[in-house]
């Protein structure tokens, strides 16, 4: 019984390759959602216009206006009289406006000595985009704050991704996704079409082992994901300048352990499934919802309702992008992320054997 | 006496409470082509796949290609060849390559995978095609190359379920042709089929019904028995009984 297995990577690979389409897509898809992710679609604020009323233009409120004007994130629109703020909010010309006191010279000054003023700035927010508006009023609170008061009483630092490019975040999220897509649902496919075809059958009936059919199945896809893995690090190092100070080696080993957990996943789903559809839904509705949702991915875990916090302990892409953002974001050794890798080892050593079991147990 | 290919005894395959074949015993003589019907659910699949090794007996014994069925399901393997009713080649790999992979599962040097390579396409005036995706061939031609795949490792025994499904009268006439050359060469061949005018082309037939072989005997032995003039009265009659809903 010692059936090369080679035929049958050849014979793989060569369904893949035939298969055109399905690879350009496989393979340019993680650059695509990458660079998506990392420019056009970006939680910063830029370009956000701004107009001004101010009664008096003395020289305090000049220099609070130059300050916004001179911001790269604000565009200043012009000063407008106190009735026309409505008007230019609701026509979308500005995002803010910014309102000066009559007295707000006097106002900055008294209070600069210790005295109690009413507030001598009001910012007017378009808040139909609440993400935009929460962003811009800060950030317009904190300019202006420098001209009023001498001194600020916080510093803040921002540690990991001082420019608070929200690229950054996303790289960890789309890996879990992607690999999960790729490996997954492309074994399950694949698996699947060759029980609806009938091929299954006569490869079952031939001498091969069914665990070597499975083995060289999962080959030629755990490569492709080698190199969408690389392809992905090699954008981030060098496009979106992730610097992954804690190290390459680490990184890869996660990662490859999560392609062999998404693997395992993608062979059991096709034990379920008895058609290409269905494993297609499977992957593409009950995994990757869940996975989007409560793998920290979008929303921070911490913000999920209770109920559903333990939930996302059952979500592989949890632990993986959770070690990601430590390895690649935070530029920490692997030893941080060891409970993370320890989950995923155990995961993909559970789902594996219960996998394998369940395809044995079908074939009788 | 003849020498048997499959001799099985009381051979009996249970799902739970339902008994799918129940104590079927026959023997089918080498270099013979031995016809195997029955109504959809009358259990020939089942019966079938458990004389390939793929499926274990509950009960009965037996012998297919001179091994166990109870104990030897892996070395049964290596000497049949199987050809199904779905269509059993891959679209999207050519004919040659298709042939590699097989000869790879049935582990034939690469001198003999190219001699057999060529025998087999020349037979069927193929070999101008072999670079040709099997996707773009006729489906006569593809179930005449998945005939002549299912034989590529020279097995004793090649099982063929329904080959013929869905193929126009002269190819199927064609493809019984290459059955029985298959047949000269001394490789006995157990069929499955649904159409009555093949099963005259059969040496012997047996006729399952709700798991049991009702009948078995040359088709011209059976149609005297039934006092009908074809095999299709044979099948109506034997069948009329069956319990088991389709």
């Amino acid at each position: 019984m010692n059936t090369d297995i080679i035929p049958f990577i050849r014979k793989e690979s060569l369904h893949i390759l035939r298969d055109k389409r399905t690879l350009l897509i496989v393979l340019l898809q993680p650059a695509v959602m990458l660079l998506l992710f990392g420019f056009a679609i970006s939680t910063e604020v830029n370009d956000v216009r701004v107009a001004a009323v101010a009664p008096h233009r003395t020289a305090g409120v000049t220099e609070a206006v130059n300050r916004v004007a001179h911001n790269p994130n604000f565009t200043f629109y012009g000063y407008i009289q106190q009735n026309e703020i409505d008007d230019v909010l609701r026509r979308g010309d500005v995002t803010a406006v910014v309102v000066f006191a009559d007295d707000y010279d006097r106002a900055v000054m008294q209070a600069a000595q210790g005295y109690a003023v009413n507030p001598p700035i009001q910012i007017v927010v378009d808040a139909s985009n609440t993400n935009i508006a929460g962003t811009a009023s800060v950030y317009l609170q904190n300019i202006l704050l420098g001209t009023a008061s001498a001194q600020s009483l916080f510093e803040t630092r921002l540690l990991y991704n001082p420019q608070m490019k929200s690229a950054y975040n996303f790289v960890p999220g789309i890996m879990g996704v992607i690999f999960m897509l790729v490996c997954a649902m492309m074994t399950s496919v694949s698996i699947v079409r060759e029980k609806e075809v009938g091929t299954m059958e006569v490869l079952l009936v031939s001498p091969v082992r069914p665990t070597k059919i499975i083995l060289a199945k999962m080959i030629p896809y755990f490569v492709i994901s080698c190199v969408t893995l690389a392809i992905i690090l090699l954008i981030s190092r060098f496009v979106l300048d992730i610097p992954m100070s804690g190290g390459i080696g680490g990184i890869v080993f996660v990662s490859l352990i999560y392609l062999a957990l998404a693997l395992a996943l993608g062979l059991l789903i096709s034990t379920f499934a008895r058609t290409q559809i269905a494993a297609w839904m499977v992957s593409a509705v009950v995994m990757l919802m869940p996975m989007i949702m409560l793998s920290g991915m979008l929303f921070p875990i911490e913000n999920l309702p209770l109920v559903l916090q333990p939930l996302t302990c059952a979500v592989p892409a949890r632990w993986y992008i959770s070690a990601m953002r430590k390895m690649m974001i935070e530029g920490l050794p692997v030893g941080a992320a060891m409970t993370e890798l320890a989950v995923l080892c155990f995961m993909l050593l559970a789902v594996l054997g219960f996998a394998l079991k369940k395809f044995n147990d079908k074939l009788e | 006496m003849k020498e048997t290919a499959i001799s099985i005894r009381e051979l009996t395959k249970r799902f739970g409470d339902f008994t799918a074949v129940d104590r079927i015993s026959f023997d089918v003589y080498k270099g013979e082509i031995f016809g195997f019907l029955g109504a959809n659910g009358a259990g020939k699949t089942t019966a079938m796949r458990m004389l390939c090794g793929l499926s274990f007996p509950t009960s009965g014994s037996g012998t297919v290609a001179g091994f166990d069925v109870m104990r030897e399901g892996e070395m049964i393997k290596r000497h049949i060849g199987y050809m199904s009713q779905r269509f059993s080649l891959y679209d999207d790999l050519t004919v040659m390559e298709n042939i590699r992979l097989f000869a790879g599962i049935y582990n034939l040097t690469p001198y003999r995978t190219r001699r057999r390579a060529v025998e087999l396409l020349s037979r069927l005036n193929f070999l101008g095609e072999r670079h040709t995706l099997v996707g773009a061939l006729p489906l006569g031609w593809k179930q005449k190359l998945a005939f002549s795949i299912a034989t590529l490792h020279s097995p004793e025994i090649v099982f063929l379920d329904e080959p013929t499904g869905g193929v126009d009268p002269i190819t199927r006439r064609q493809f019984w042709e290459l059955i029985y050359e298959e047949a000269n060469r001394g490789t006995t061949v157990f069929v499955t089929t649904h159409y009555m005018d093949e099963a005259e082309y059969c040496a012997r037939v047996s006729i399952m019904v709700d798991g049991e072989v009702r009948a078995l005997d040359t088709p011209a032995a059976l149609k005297r028995q039934f006092a009908t003039d074809s095999m299709d009265g044979v099948f109506r009659t034997i069948a009329r009984g069956a319990k088991r809903a389709e």
